[in-house]
């Protein structure tokens, strides 16, 4: 364990009955960086989730917690999301937010001046009397986002934190669970979204019938799954492939330039590619083809 | 504060401030009170004018014994007459007598319009009862028959004790024992009745709400159930005080209006009242009510987070409900023998026992069979507690699944 993991979890193993829901899953997420949790529906997700924020005991393994074993105290320092959203419908904002807080260990007052802060931040004080049932569902949204952050967790839990945003709510969501990663905050978010995991996961794993099949930086997985796939284009002349180096694979012409896409040999460096498509043609532009995160988990979980 | 405490403070207070709870704590005296007082107020109530009555009476013997009163005015008549029966002649009624009520069974008559009110028939078989009576002990022409006879027929009155080999003894009374045990009972049955089924509206509340993955990852199931229970417990007393003060209050005071009270035979019920085991009733009440409420309310728990949605809480209640009715009619039968083996057995067996012993303690039950019949509930209720709370754990967190019996037993095998 290096010493800026801030949660490891090893050889989680979880069974209901007959079937296993977690077999042997190991993950570590980094201290202060956002930890996407990935994996097709059924994979184990939630229910790791679950044994995260102590909803559920393994049947084995261990779970590490800040560099000590995770104990019950720790769930104060958590702020859970669930991705099934719910509050109290007929309670008033305000009271079942301070409600919530206390249960995560504030006193009333500190509750209180917090989420008074939080309010005023989203600008939605006028809320802080209405009953939950009063409000949108994407209000509704933006209240339990509040009660999940105000207690200010060194660890957040966000399960589909951008379901159910407009475009503008979720990017003022993704511009705060920045901002608290920015401040310290460890962050796990699991989601179907890749879009959303290019944007702000910088750790990731990936979950696949109750394993886990991919784990590391977002950034190096990507290098990982480099396809060796280069588009090129260029204004003079026409590509041919030069065998050894790359390939031609396809290309589109358009009035004065053309696009190539071209796979590259096995063992040449870019700089070599480069070099040998200048001799044939003028390139205007040229650049890798790096996988999309989607690409790598379709690829991975093989749809 | 503990986590359990800001959950029973919740739970509290949400249900103690919302308006339906006050309204309905506060009329329900009232309503009572209502139903006791206004059917004796209404009966003290006369009809505005007396109706009349004539009396056809060619022996001129039992006419002059009508007195007026009690709403009816008696007028002699010479004859019957077909217009006394027009609707416009003001005659409610008219009495008939021909020939000797004493030897002819035909000879006393009343004929009216309508139905003969049941008070007139009385007060007509009264008076000429009487006189039926009095002429045939003068016909015998012995001296002070009629006093001499009144002393024969003056009923025997038995006062029951209860008394202890060592010579102490009190005055009983079987009716007040019996009504005191109905009362504790009533009050048993409704409670666990009612706020055992909020225990389990709350708990699917929550669930349906999705709510609760949010509570148990911050609570422990175990936490979120026992202070919804406990919360809702209170919630239910301070209904029940709230009552009983305000009952009180109101009764006393409506008492002194109506001034009923302060007869002798009322000082005898109270003597009878306060010779009942009070300490011991209280005390087993208030542990038969704890034990009788944590085992169905925990029950009621452990449904709710099993079901889905209301249409299925059905299913699991019913059986729940012909226990109660059954342990409400067991309390009802073993009130007549408070000994047999249906009262026993039934105030052992930990579903019934809160209902029907609270039936049997004011007759007297042996130590031992209270003990017994305590242990039994509360170990028990320990039993149903720790089995709901496994069972609560993995319902509230699953979705969409019907589950059976089955099912449920192997939750409570989960780790």
């Amino acid at each position: 364990m290096t010493p800026d993991t801030f949660l490891t979890a090893e050889n989680i193993v979880k069974r209901f009955g007959t079937h296993t829901a977690l077999d042997g899953v190991s993950i570590s997420v980094p201290r202060g960086r956002v930890f996407g949790l990935l994996g097709p529906n059924g994979a184990g997700k939630t229910t790791l989730i679950r044994i995260i924020n102590r909803i559920t005991v393994p049947d084995s393994g261990t779970i590490t917690f800040d560099g000590h074993p995770f104990g019950a105290d720790d769930v104060q320092r958590i702020g859970y999301l669930p991705e099934e959203r719910g509050l109290y419908k007929k309670m008033k904002v305000g009271e079942q937010a301070v409600y919530l807080a206390s249960l995560r260990g504030l006193s009333a007052r500190e509750a209180k001046a917090r989420l008074q802060a939080w309010f005023e931040k989203f600008g939605i004080e006028s809320w802080w009397n209405k009953k939950l049932e009063e409000l949108s569902k994407g209000m509704q949204q933006k209240v339990q986002f509040i009660i999940t952050a105000v207690h200010e967790p060194d660890l957040l839990i966000l399960d589909e934190p951008f379901s159910g945003f407009d475009p503008v709510n979720a990017e003022l969501l993704k511009k705060e669970i920045l901002a608290l990663r920015d401040k310290g905050a460890t962050i796990i978010f699991s989601t179907h979204n890749m879009a959303s995991v290019e944007e702000v996961c910088d750790d990731i794993a990936l979950i696949h019938k109750s394993h886990v099949v991919l784990q590391g930086q977002v950034a190096q997985i990507k290098e990982e799954h480099r396809t060796g796939c280069y588009e090129v284009v260029a204004t003079e002349g026409t590509l041919k492939p030069v065998e050894g180096v790359f390939d031609v694979t396809g290309s589109t012409a358009q009035r004065h330039v053309t696009t190539y896409r071209l796979a590259k040999a096995a063992g040449v460096s870019n700089a070599d590619l480069a070099r040998a498509v200048a001799e044939q043609v003028e390139p205007r532009s040229f650049c890798e083809v790096m996988p999309s995160m989607n690409e790598i988990f379709l690829k991975i979980v093989g749809a | 504060m503990n986590k359990t405490m800001l959950i029973i403070r919740r739970e509290y207070l949400t249900r103690v401030k919302k308006k339906s709870f006050i309204l309905l704590t506060l009329l329900m005296p009232f309503i009572f009170a209502a139903l006791i007082f206004v059917p004796l107020a209404l009966s003290l109530i006369k009809d505005g004018s007396d109706k009349t009555v004539y009396v056809v009476d060619p022996s001129d013997h039992y006419a002059p014994l009508f007195q007026n009163g009690g709403g009816w005015t008696f007028s002699q008549q010479p004859q019957d007459d077909a217009a006394f029966y027009d609707k416009d002649s003001g005659v409610e009624a008219v009495i008939l007598i021909n020939g000797d009520p004493a030897t002819d069974e035909q000879a006393l008559q009343i004929h009216s319009r309508n139905q003969v009110p049941a008070d007139l028939i009385a007060i007509t078989e009264n008076t000429v009862g009487n006189q039926v009576r009095q002429d045939k002990l003068a016909a015998y022409g012995i001296d002070s028959l009629d006093r001499i006879i009144a002393d024969v027929q003056k009923p025997i009155h038995a006062i029951t004790m209860q008394r202890d080999s060592d010579g102490s003894s009190k005055i009983t009374n079987a009716d007040i024992a019996t009504a005191a045990g109905f009362l504790f009972t009533f009050l048993i049955y409704m409670f666990v009745m009612s706020y055992g089924a909020m225990v389990m509206q709350s708990v699917m509340e929550e669930k349906t709400n999705r709510i609760v993955e949010l509570m148990v990852s911050a609570v422990s199931p175990f936490q979120l159930m026992l202070g919804k229970i406990v919360g809702i417990a209170l919630v239910g007393l301070t209904q029940l005080g709230v009552w009983t003060l305000m009952l009180t209050a109101i009764i006393t005071t409506a008492g002194q209006m109506f001034g009923t009270g302060g007869t002798g035979d009322a000082t005898m019920m109270l003597s009878a009242l306060m010779n009942l085991p009070f300490f011991e009733i209280t005390l087993l009440f208030i542990l038969f009510f704890i034990g009788g409420y944590l085992l169905y309310a925990s029950l009621f728990a452990a449904i709710g987070a099993s079901i889905n949605a209301q249409e299925d809480a059905q299913q699991f209640m019913t059986p729940m409900i012909v226990i109660m009715v059954f342990a409400m009619y067991a309390g009802l039968y073993s009130a007549e023998n408070t000994n047999g083996p249906l009262a026993f057995w039934s105030s052992m067996f930990p579903l019934t026992s809160p209902i029907v012993m609270m039936v049997r303690i004011p007759h007297g039950v042996p130590l031992w069979q209270e003990l017994l019949s305590l242990g039994l509930l509360f170990g028990t209720c320990l039993a149903c507690v720790w089995i709901s709370g496994k069972i609560y754990r993995i319902g509230i967190l699953l979705y969409g699944k019907k589950p059976n019996l089955k099912e449920m037993v192997k939750w409570i095998r989960y780790k």
